[in-house]
């Protein structure tokens, strides 16, 4: 993971020359990934292309989740707050604005950037285990704040948009077809941008924390403003995912800020990669199937208790990973290929 | 009833809640303190207390205060033979690397809270007390011809919620007294105080580790076995005692068992309290929001001794 702080510089010109040939392979990398989803999208059953574009808009979750995580090495425990800001910040705005979708995806970005911006000045005061505590506390106070506000909220049962509100650029959303696509133009930018944004001297610079903050603050880097924009970005596109979600579902619910999107996102990074590009993507599509397959198996062969005991692979697979792959499947590819970004 | 007696119903809530936090809360910071780990999955070792409780009493047929003797007993030792295998298969493997421990122990929270969901259900199941006798409650009331003893009607308590607090007094004083004047409580202090040098010494750190994280779930279980006439067994019922022993463990000061103590009669005598004039919602907003803050701007509290 180190290597690009650590390797020996080479001279000026071999050096730009071997980063303009990893800028083109990374570039080719990623049309490539969009090439194959939507190759997939023909290819796919509606079932699974339905279930490709939820897939999609969890992996900028998750994305966002990666850029704090996997590229400056702060863990966070309360990312749902972000989603949850995004989805609520789009949502409510719908709901009682009476504002386009346009619009309320601006709202949405807003609510996530002012929350993100919040709780990073106030927990990046803190490192390590009390960070990922901090975190957890301010993400559960957030839960229990949209509980609290009930009345406009509609708590954990929710409140359902409109099939009029789901219009976008004249496109009607709840087409599985405009559905698909829109999810995938969103993750699409996501994706360069986060390739784009790493592979940048700020990226960079995020690594040089993760691997090593005495020295990145000697070498005169202001530590934490870095680290309060990284969580601005995560947090951000974290916000996108859950105003996507609400856009693309039709659907706000206080669950969606409960714990346990906090922790997926972890998993999904986990599970897929830290640090790398498409990690995130890995690890939602296989985390997403693993819970689906044996919910579906479990429902159909075990009692009605079991199939509601979705969490449980995930519990299971967390320690898994833990002791035995904590670098995920793009950590282990990297092995190989060198080059992943 | 009138304002005087209304407060000291709730003041006597509180001091149970307060006897059965001490427990929990002692097992997560003497956990932390030996072992520098935070164990997000402690919650779910004082659930499976309640849920083991409700299992063997309704096994063992017969009086049912005979059921609660033995589940008061077993039910703490298997969680804590436990948390000792979850400790020697997962903790000990991850070096107990502080990230690494935090995301291993949620998964062990999802493990233990969807297998109960699994096996006990989602009901929530009621545990018959060994003894529950009512006791009026006597109040004094200033009156033209001095103070007066009276009884107010509705003021009252149950023997068995008086023998909770007596008990957690009892628990706690035995583990001072073992960690204070015995071998094995000199030991983990040495290990808590230099694990390299304990073990420079002879000692084996390993099986110190485990034992002590098999004590911290034996603790929450024995506390939920205590609450659990009270309360009642249920699935989800760790996730409060667990934000709780956070707050304590935080406000208290990590790896002191009396400042633990101290801080839990606090925090369980004001949370009774406050529930009284805030919505439970609210309550939990703030105690989350006063953990989130204590350890910003008052880092040291928590973490003070790992720093140097």
């Amino acid at each position: 993971m180190s290597e690009s702080v650590n390797k020996a510089m080479p001279s000026a010109s071999i050096k730009k020359r071997q980063r303009v040939n990893v800028g083109i392979r990374s570039v080719l990398l990623h049309v490539a990934v969009i090439a194959v989803l939507i190759a997939l999208y023909f290819v796919l059953p509606e079932y699974h292309s339905g279930n490709l574009a939820r897939i999609l808009v969890l992996a900028i979750f998750a994305m966002g989740y990666n850029v704090l995580f996997g590229y400056t090495g702060l863990l966070s425990l309360g990312h749902a707050l972000f989603f949850a800001s995004g989805m609520y910040g789009f949502g409510l705005a719908i709901q009682f604005l009476d504002v386009t979708a346009s619009v309320a995806i601006v709202t949405g970005l807003l609510s996530a950037v002012a929350v993100s911006t919040i709780i990073g000045f106030l927990a990046l005061r803190t490192t390590g285990v009390a960070f990922m505590i901090v975190t957890l506390m301010f993400a559960q106070a957030g839960y229990l704040t949209i509980l609290l506000f009930g009345d406009y909220t509609r708590g954990d049962e929710g409140f359902v948009i409109q099939r009029a509100d789901r219009i976008l650029f004249g496109f009607d959303l709840t087409q599985p077809a405009n559905r698909f696509f829109c999810a995938l133009i969103l993750f699409a930018i996501c994706l360069f941008f986060v390739a784009w944004l790493v592979h940048s001297r700020f990226g960079k610079t995020l690594v040089g924390i993760r691997e090593n903050e005495e020295r990145a603050e000697m070498l005169g880097y202001d530590i934490q403003r870095h680290k309060l924009i990284a969580v601005i970005i995560s947090g951000t596109l974290s916000g996108a995912a859950g105003a996507a979600y609400a856009l693309l579902f039709g659907y706000a619910g206080a669950s969606f800020a409960a714990v346990q999107y906090s922790i997926l996102p972890l998993l999904y990074v986990l599970l897929g990669g830290a640090g790398t590009t498409i990690g995130p993507l890995i690890g939602t599509l296989f985390m997403f199937y693993l819970i689906d397959y044996t919910s579906e198996f479990s429902s159909r062969y075990l009692p009605s208790d079991f199939s509601s005991a979705y969490m449980l692979i995930a519990g299971v697979a967390l320690i898994v990973l833990t002791l035995y792959a904590p670098q995920g499947f793009a950590g282990l590819l990297r092995r190989k290929v060198k080059w992943l970004p | 009833m009138d304002f005087g007696p209304y407060l000291f119903a709730a003041s006597l809530e509180g001091a149970i809640t307060a006897a059965v936090l001490a427990l929990t809360a002692v097992g997560l910071s003497l956990v932390f303190g030996v072992m520098r780990v935070v164990n997000v999955a402690h919650g779910e070792f004082y659930m499976l207390g309640a849920v083991l409780a409700w299992w063997i009493t309704s096994m063992i047929a017969g009086h049912p205060a005979l059921g609660f003797w033995v589940a008061i007993v077993v039910a703490p030792l298997i969680v804590g033979a436990l948390a000792m295998l979850c400790d020697r298969f997962i903790l000990n493997k991850i070096n107990y690397d502080p990230e690494r421990t935090i995301v291993a122990t949620i998964g062990l929270l999802y493990v233990i809270q969807q297998s109960t969901l699994m096996t006990f259900g989602p009901e929530a199941r009621p545990v018959e007390a060994p003894f529950n006798e009512r006791i009026a409650l006597p109040w004094l009331e200033p009156t033209n011809a001095g103070l007066q003893v009276i009884w107010p009607t509705g003021l009252s308590t149950t023997s068995y919620k008086l023998f909770v607090i007596a008990a957690a007094v009892t628990i706690l004083l035995i583990l001072w007294l073992v960690m204070t004047r015995t071998r094995i409580g000199l030991i983990m202090r040495a290990t808590q105080l230099d694990q390299e040098m304990a073990q420079a010494h002879g000692i084996d750190v390993n099986k110190v580790y485990a034992l002590v994280f098999g004590l911290g779930a034996a603790l929450a279980a024995l506390g939920a076995v205590l609450v659990v006439p009270i309360q009642q067994a249920y699935y989800l019922m760790g996730s409060d005692p667990l934000l709780l022993s956070f707050i304590v463990v935080i406000i208290g000061g990590l790896g002191s068992v009396l400042g633990t103590v101290v801080a839990a009669v606090l925090i369980g005598m004001t949370d009774g309290i406050v529930s009284v004039f805030f919505t439970p919602t609210l309550a939990k907003i703030l105690a989350t929001l006063l953990v989130a803050f204590v350890l910003i701007f008052k880092p040291n509290g928590l973490f003070g001794k790992r720093r140097e």
